[in-house]
């Protein structure tokens, strides 16, 4: 009975200890690590296309399984959650500033981020385009048509969005560009666009989903990117897209976050992760996604399908990089406030 | 002229009633029966396969299965609560009482979103407790466990709201009889209490349930919305609207339709088996009204 009883404990033993054994030599083998990518609203499609792309190249060069997380959100809401232990690997915002947050407030990444990777650490770029009903009924061309009286313009909040910065920035560089261009004037006409302005969403797809599925407003601000989505995703028929004459170079950088990969043990996967889209293939899915790519093969072969604009201006040129547009224009008391409150 | 007046009041009864119900009736038409359908027409907009492959997506299921977890945590939880303080306010009088009473009622009175930033205000990385909880690797905000503690804020009040109005009007006679033939305090509660609130009970764990299930605005500021890990039912519903996957979208949604609608099916069953229940909840509720007041 007692025999027994050892013996049958023994052989659970065994089969316990001969479990712990496949269990380490598994993971030995092939670990599967997982990463969190915290980006901002109009990266979805892009993202989920790279995810697979990237795990493929990672499986193929590494042998592990790496399975990418996504949190997606208006870019300065995403950044505060980060700030406040949302506990991503990397981050791709719509905008340096978002990720200095990163860096000024948690300490979360080094001040010197951005001379991290290549460009700026922003591996494709976009531009802000309009989108507006099917034969453009109000006429919209340019950025002097949207300060028309009964034209009503769709755009997100500038305090929580990426996107919608780089609207009112773009909308600023206009009207500072033209002939007898100030700082007075521009502020002037980017408070007279924004009495146009019906609704402010909080993240650039809640915007777009207020013009095309709730059909509210004549123009849509937007991402060239989330503005040539909306027209393959809902049809041709529906939309054009207009190009203004001047528009701004909008930059979505990416970086590691260094706090948390420490922690995590990822730093190695998420590096490759972030160069992995410089490569040609990292920078065929951005194209196809309608993101500016910046290898200038890849480029030329997409060229055709983005919108042409005559001049495009960089925030760096016009406002003297992020730091000082942010605490100029968005910060509490800035122009936007300014404008907006009254 | 009296005549006239009586045939009037004699007369308009018939056609008000007819008038109420009528508007009654389009009302409930237009604001829940038409949102209702259009939910399962959208859902089924794309045909039975794609309804059938938008709940089978491992991001949609893993909504699915966290709603039910957190759910499953959150009731059991309020229900412990709940009965220990309709407990303690129906059968003992002590100092503080309207109190206890307003604070239950506190989760009703807060919106959803401050109860999200309150958990993250405490337990972020910035937060109190934030450096505590970094230091011994425990994630609370923007995993299950903030998600858990907002769901149980926002249906805090539900099951004490329903047991304290049935606990009064029920008094404590039983419990002093039982008391005095000498059953422990246990005894009494398992076999007399318990019987006696027990329909009361089932009818706000399943409100309780229908609320944690379907909380949005408390656990989207929690969340930190990742794909398959954080989101729940109405998060991913939100998700999928805005990636343009309308059908995707309202699959998932009537899928939440269908989980509350049964749960109203419960309630309307316990209705119907027991309708002294619901005068004893009605006479209850009436004299703690009278209380407060």
């Amino acid at each position: 009975m007692i025999d027994d009883k050892r013996r049958r404990i023994g052989r659970e033993y065994f089969w316990f200890a001969l479990a712990l054994i496949v269990i380490l030599m598994g993971s030995a083998h092939a670990a599967t690590v997982k990463l969190l990518n915290a980006s901002y609203d109009p990266t979805r499609e892009l993202y989920e296309d790279y995810n697979k792309a990237f795990a493929a190249y990672w499986l193929g060069k590494s042998g592990d399984t790496v399975t990418v997380n996504q949190s997606h959100g208006g870019s300065g809401k995403q950044a505060r959650s980060v700030i406040d232990g949302l506990e991503a690997d990397v981050v791709t915002l719509a905008l340096a500033y978002d990720i200095d947050a990163l860096a000024v407030q948690a300490k979360l990444v080094p001040d010197n981020w951005q001379a991290r990777l290549p460009n700026n650490s922003t591996p494709y770029t976009s531009t802000i385009v309009f989108l507006v009903r099917k034969g453009n009924p109000k006429g919209i061309h340019d950025w002097n048509d949207l300060v028309k009286p009964g034209v009503a313009v769709i755009t997100p909040s500038p305090k929580t969005s990426g996107g919608a910065r780089w609207n009112y920035l773009a909308a600023w560089a206009y009207a500072l560009k033209q002939p007898g261009g100030n700082d007075a004037g521009a502020e002037a006409f980017v408070k007279k666009l924004y009495k146009n302005v019906p609704v402010l969403d909080s993240g650039a797809r809640g915007s777009t989903v207020t013009f095309v599925e709730r059909g509210i407003g004549d123009v849509l601000l937007a991402w060239e990117n989330e503005a040539f989505l909306a027209v393959k995703e809902l049809g041709a028929d529906k939309f054009d897209i207009v190009a203004p004459s001047l528009s701004i170079v909008a930059e979505p950088p990416v970086s590691v976050v260094d706090k948390y990969v420490d922690q995590h043990g990822t730093r190695k996967v998420a590096e490759e992760y972030l160069k992995y889209l410089y490569s040609t293939q990292g920078q065929e899915i951005a194209a196809k996604h309608f993101y500016r790519p910046r290898d200038p093969t890849v480029a030329a072969r997409y060229a055709k399908q983005f919108a042409s604009i005559p001049q495009l201006v960089t925030v760096d040129a016009v406002f003297g990089g992020w730091t000082k547009a942010q605490a100029t224009h968005f910060a509490d008391r800035g122009t936007f406030d300014r404008i907006y409150g009254q | 002229m009296a005549a006239a007046e009586s045939r009037t009041a004699g007369r308009s009864p018939a056609l008000a009633r007819a008038l109420l119900i009528a508007v009654a009736l389009s009302f409930l038409g237009l604001f829940l029966v038409l949102p209702l359908l259009t939910v399962f027409v959208q859902a089924l907009a794309k045909g039975v396969g794609a309804y059938a492959a938008a709940i089978l997506d491992p991001t949609a299921w893993a909504s699915v299965k966290l709603t039910l977890l957190v759910a499953a945590i959150a009731v059991p939880f309020n229900l412990v609560f709940g009965v220990v303080a309709a407990w303690a306010i129906a059968k003992f009088e002590f100092r503080g009482k309207s109190t206890l009473i307003t604070l239950i009622d506190l989760p009703f009175a807060v919106s959803p979103v401050i109860a999200g930033l309150i958990f993250i205000l405490l337990f972020g990385s910035h937060g109190w407790f934030g450096g505590y909880l970094k230091v011994h690797h425990i994630r609370v905000v923007f995993a299950v466990p903030g998600i858990v503690l907002a769901t149980i804020f926002v249906t805090f009040p539900f099951i004490a709201r329903e047991l304290i109005p049935v606990m009064q009007a029920q008094g404590k006679d039983d419990e002093e009889t039982a008391l005095s033939l000498g059953a422990t305090g246990w005894q009494t509660f398992w076999r007399v209490t318990l019987p006696n609130i027990r329909w009361g009970l089932m009818y706000g764990v399943l409100l309780c349930n229908a609320r944690a299930m379907g909380e949005f605005g408390a656990v989207s500021v929690v969340s930190g919305h990742i794909r398959g890990l954080t989101n729940t039912m109405p998060l991913h519903v939100e998700i999928l609207y805005n990636e343009y996957n309308y059908a995707a979208a309202f699959a998932v949604a009537s899928l939440l339709a269908l989980l509350a609608l049964l749960t109203l099916a419960g309630k309307s069953f316990l209705e119907w088996r027991q309708p002294e229940l619901r005068h004893a909840a009605r006479q209850g509720r009436d004299r703690t009204r009278r209380e407060i007041t």
